[in-house]
């Protein structure tokens, strides 16, 4: 990645004030974002923001770059579209736990596979925060929502486990009380080349407060990080078994589960498009389609 | 092997009609492709028509090439000469001949039934002359190649010229299997028929320089490049399937790319991606994955986003007939999402109109900033026509990524001017960035809630396909513009009405015919051409619902409210017959 010389500021990445409820713990991941950017200094017109639905996919309206607020579920394949067709931008994609392991679940396992060239911060607060209150597909099991009156009876998935299964290149787990973690989880995603995923735990302080404060030191809880040090960080098998840990004794670990090197989708297609356009190299565009005509004489 | 005797010859016919009945994994396909594309190249018309199992292990299918030395407008309603491989084969098609028609028929494998319309039935054991000339090693292989140079002696067709066609579709593999096909069809070609007279192919009338013949899926592949889509995704679904296959190939070469997703809401939304990009873009499908695609192309509609959306009807609703035709997608593609959701649907007429429809598409799609439909069908995507090759010189769009910097009086939604976005990478002067939503925003595109813009911006997005509509030239009556009946139709019915005007008309009737193009937005003056016959009838492949009336008659008569306009439905999964509109017309005038 090259960066230019001149950094933004803070004043000109912020948009709107964002209308999320006080003390939301969006507004943590906002301000995290907003820090790794000035940090690494991305030119102000090349950084995408996607989202799909949700009250963390409003994500892009507080952020003052080009942004797209796209359909419940989707942001995903729509931000493939983007960093295939423009290798030149910086694709962020921001959503919660409904939006991305739930209505867009599918999309989750293909991009990863795909280790598709983008960030993705999961803001997961377990709850349908939008629509107010309804079992999302990592509600704890015998917690009560609108939906789920006598408690939530489904097995939550496991979102480290399903990421590591589906191939993601780039897996971490941080806490929007941990700012300093944050930070450092989300630069180190950005700067991943390939498929980076995020998720954080995202407290919504309107439905479920205290969801999280078994990862917070300042709640009595315990933040316990992985120790990059005993671990081989590609290995697949060792980050599956961290993910089954950290599911079996919550709050488990924060960090980086899995960190790895694959050619991206973005490199494999553009190899493709490389080779093709070598072959026609004497051919203006125009000129080739008459080729294809010649040869349906 | 007997010798050949010269056979007496017949006048020259203008039009034949060949249907090849047998199973798909004989290769009949590859009979009637190159007889299809011999007529290409020898200045004859063709369109062919196919039914393919649904099943991959093969199965019974048909193969009816209808070659003519002017224009050719249907597949054929009855076929002149059938060419049945098997005992079912035969027996099942020979309704299809025409009453004097001549069969040919695989003598290894078929035991003639007695027929009583003066059908010829002349044996040819293609199985063991095949195996004879090629050297018995080839089993069943190469007895279509057989079969064509039969078919090609009959018809007196150009044989210097099939076997140019011959050599090149073999002549990439090894040296044997052109070998093998070159005495497959010499001892097709001199095999002695002898009940009947040679039928020379009357000369090709259609003398443009440079024809083409293929079909219709690859020249709306074609023509979504020449209109400049260089990025897209789709989801395979029969028969929308060989157009995804072929960009996946063709736009690298161009510097774009196709991607396969993994369902049809991943496809939509990643060619969203790229629109939003600064790309025009491309997803398609058929019915089912029409029907996922919705929601975002309502997206696509409220974020005024280019999108070119290709829907390929075929049998439906539900998985229903995946292989058969149906143009009971018309209000989907019009309507399908929620919410007030406008786009543009465009459907081509033959397999040559595909690429210009692609092209108009692609068209509409940048200067209005808006999801367009094209809505083709499966009789046209998969037969073959033959037509004069496009001109590139006027046919053709540059593709261009806008990123220049956007000025401080820069609004991606102007009330009264078309929409124009701000790609990412563009720089603003005042330094602010704007979100493309699917919330009701404003000129800026901050989601807004107010009752008065909503009723604006709603207004907005309708008022440019108004405009479109105004911009559109008024379609033209073929035949009388004044008299007896109007026959409408759209998409593939196209071909068999204007033959059917034209025998209403020899029959001394007033008849004239009106192709629609543009289904959506219509022109609203559509119903004063109306106002000049007595009756209008819609032939429609889809059903005459609840209320009596198809897709498109409903339409017409909510912008027309004329009551005169009525339907001639047919839901079999099958073409109109030239014949089936005439008897419908007659009845309506007898009545
Ligand atoms: C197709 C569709 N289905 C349902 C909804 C309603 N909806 C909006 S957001 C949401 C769930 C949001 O939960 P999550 O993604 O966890 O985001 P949060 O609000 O908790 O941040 C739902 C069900 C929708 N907008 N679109
Ligand atoms: S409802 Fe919950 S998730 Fe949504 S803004 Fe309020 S606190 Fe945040
Ligand atoms: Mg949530």
């Amino acid at each position: 990645m090259t960066l230019p010389e001149e950094k933004l500021t803070k004043k000109q990445l912020k948009a709107d004030h964002p209308t999320w409820c006080p003390g939301c713990g969006d507004f943590a991941v906002l301000a995290s974002f907003f820090n790794v950017v000035q940090k690494l200094g991305i030119p102000h017109e090349k950084i995408v923001c996607v989202a799909g639905i949700g009250c963390s996919s409003r994500f892009p309206y507080f952020v003052n770059t080009h942004g797209i607020h796209f359909i419940h579920g989707r942001a995903l394949p729509l931000a493939t579209g983007i960093s295939l067709s423009r290798p030149d931008l910086h694709v962020f994609v921001f959503g919660g736990d409904g939006d991305g392991f739930s209505i867009g679940g599918n999309h989750l396992n293909h991009a990863a596979r795909k280790n598709v060239n983008l960030s993705y911060v999961v803001m997961d607060n377990q709850v349908y925060g939008l629509t107010k209150n309804q079992t999302s597909p990592t509600t704890p099991i015998g917690r009560r929502s609108k939906t789920d009156p006598r408690g939530s009876v489904d097995r939550p998935i496991n979102p480290m486990a399903q990421l590591v299964a589906s191939g993601a290149t780039f897996i971490a787990r941080t806490h929007a009380a941990q700012v300093k973690h944050m930070n450092e989880m989300f630069e180190r995603a950005i700067l991943h080349p390939g498929f980076a995923v995020v998720e954080t735990l995202s407290e919504c302080t309107m439905f479920f407060p205290g969801a999280f404060d078994s990862g917070n030191p300042r709640k009595g809880g315990a933040f316990n990080l992985v120790d990059e040090t005993k671990r081989n960080m590609e290995c697949t098998a060792e980050a599956m078994q961290l993910a089954e840990e950290t599911e079996i004794m919550l709050p488990g670990k924060f960090g980086v589960y899995l960190e790895s090197r694959r050619p991206t989708k973005n490199e494999l297609e553009n190899e493709w498009l490389k080779d093709a356009q070598a072959k026609v190299a004497d051919l203006k565009p125009r000129d080739l389609l008459r080729q294809k005509f010649a040869a349906m004489r | 092997m007997s010798q050949p005797t010269a056979l007496p010859v017949s006048d020259s016919l203008k039009n034949a009609v060949i249907r090849l009945a047998g199973y798909s994994q004989d290769g009949i396909q590859s009979i009637g492709a190159f007889l299809a594309q011999l007529a290409g190249s020898t200045a004859q018309d063709v369109m062919t028509y196919m039914t393919i199992p649904s099943t991959i292990s093969g199965g019974p299918s048909i193969f009816q090439v209808h070659l003519g030395s002017g224009k050719v407008l249907h597949p054929g309603d009855e076929a002149d000469t059938l060419v049945a491989f098997y005992q079912d084969s035969y027996q099942n098609h020979l309704s299809s001949l025409r009453d004097g028609g001549i069969c040919f028929y695989d003598s290894d494998k078929v035991e003639e039934i007695t027929e009583e319309r003066g059908i010829i039935h002349i044996g040819v054991p293609f199985t063991s002359a095949t195996i004879e000339a090629i050297g018995g090693t080839a089993k069943d292989r190469g007895k279509n190649i057989f079969v064509l140079g039969v078919l090609c002696a009959v018809y007196k067709l150009d044989r210097e010229e099939i076997t140019k066609i011959i050599s090149k579709k073999f002549g990439g593999k090894s040296e044997d299997i052109l070998r093998n096909a070159m005495l497959a069809f010499d001892a097709g070609y001199l095999w002695p028929v002898h009940d009947i007279d040679h039928m020379p192919m009357a000369p090709g009338e259609n003398a443009e320089e440079k024809r083409l013949s293929t079909d219709g899926n690859t020249m709306l592949a074609m023509g979504l490049i020449a209109g400049g889509c260089r990025y897209g995704a789709g989801y395979p679904i029969t028969p929308w399937t060989t157009i995804m296959e072929q960009l996946r190939s063709e736009l690298p070469k161009y510097g774009g790319m196709f991607i396969q997703c993994e369902d049809e809401l991943a496809a939509v939304s990643l060619a969203i991606g790229a629109a939003y990009a600064g790309h025009l873009a491309i997803t398609g499908s058929s019915g089912p994955g029409l029907a996922l695609k919705a929601e975002a192309i309502g997206y696509a509609s409220m974020a005024e986003l280019p999108l070119i959306v290709v829907n390929i009807q075929r049998g439906g609703p539900s998985t229903g007939m995946p292989t058969s035709v149906e143009q009971s997608d018309l209000m989907q593609a019009i309507y399908g999402s929620h919410g007030d959701a406008p786009r543009v649907v465009l459907a081509p007429r033959n397999v040559e109109d595909c690429f210009y429809t692609a092209v108009e598409a692609c068209r509409i799609a940048r200067k209005y900033s808006t999801p367009v439909v094209i809505l083709s069908d499966q009789a046209i995507a998969t037969r073959i026509e033959a037509f004069p090759e496009p001109d590139l010189e006027k046919h053709w769009d540059d593709v261009d990524l806008d990123l220049d910097e956007r000025g401080v009086d820069f609004k991606p939604y102007p009330i009264d001017q078309l929409t124009r976005h701000s790609p990412p990478g563009s720089r603003s002067t005042e330094g602010k960035y704007p979100v493309v939503t699917g919330l009701e925003h404003d000129e800026w595109g901050h989601p807004s809630g107010n009752p008065e813009n909503h009723a604006a911006m709603t207004a907005k997005r309708r008022n440019k396909l108004v405009n479109l509509a105004e911009s559109l030239p008024r379609p033209e009556i073929f035949g009388d513009d004044t008299g007896d009946i109007l026959l409408v139709g759209w998409g593939s019915t196209y071909g068999p009405i204007r033959e059917a005007t034209g025998k209403l008309r020899d029959a001394g009737h007033k008849v004239g015919a009106l192709h629609i193009r543009h289904i959506h937005p219509l022109r609203v003056d559509l119903g004063e051409l109306f106002e000049n016959f007595s009756h209008v009838l819609v032939p429609e492949m889809n059903d005459s619902g609840v209320y009596g009336m198809g897709q498109l008659t409903t339409l017409l008569r909510a912008v027309t409210c004329d009551p005169k306009i009525k339907s001639i439905n047919k839901t079999m999964g099958i073409t109109f017959r030239v014949q089936e509109i005439v008897d419908a017309a007659t009845h309506t005038l007898k009545s």
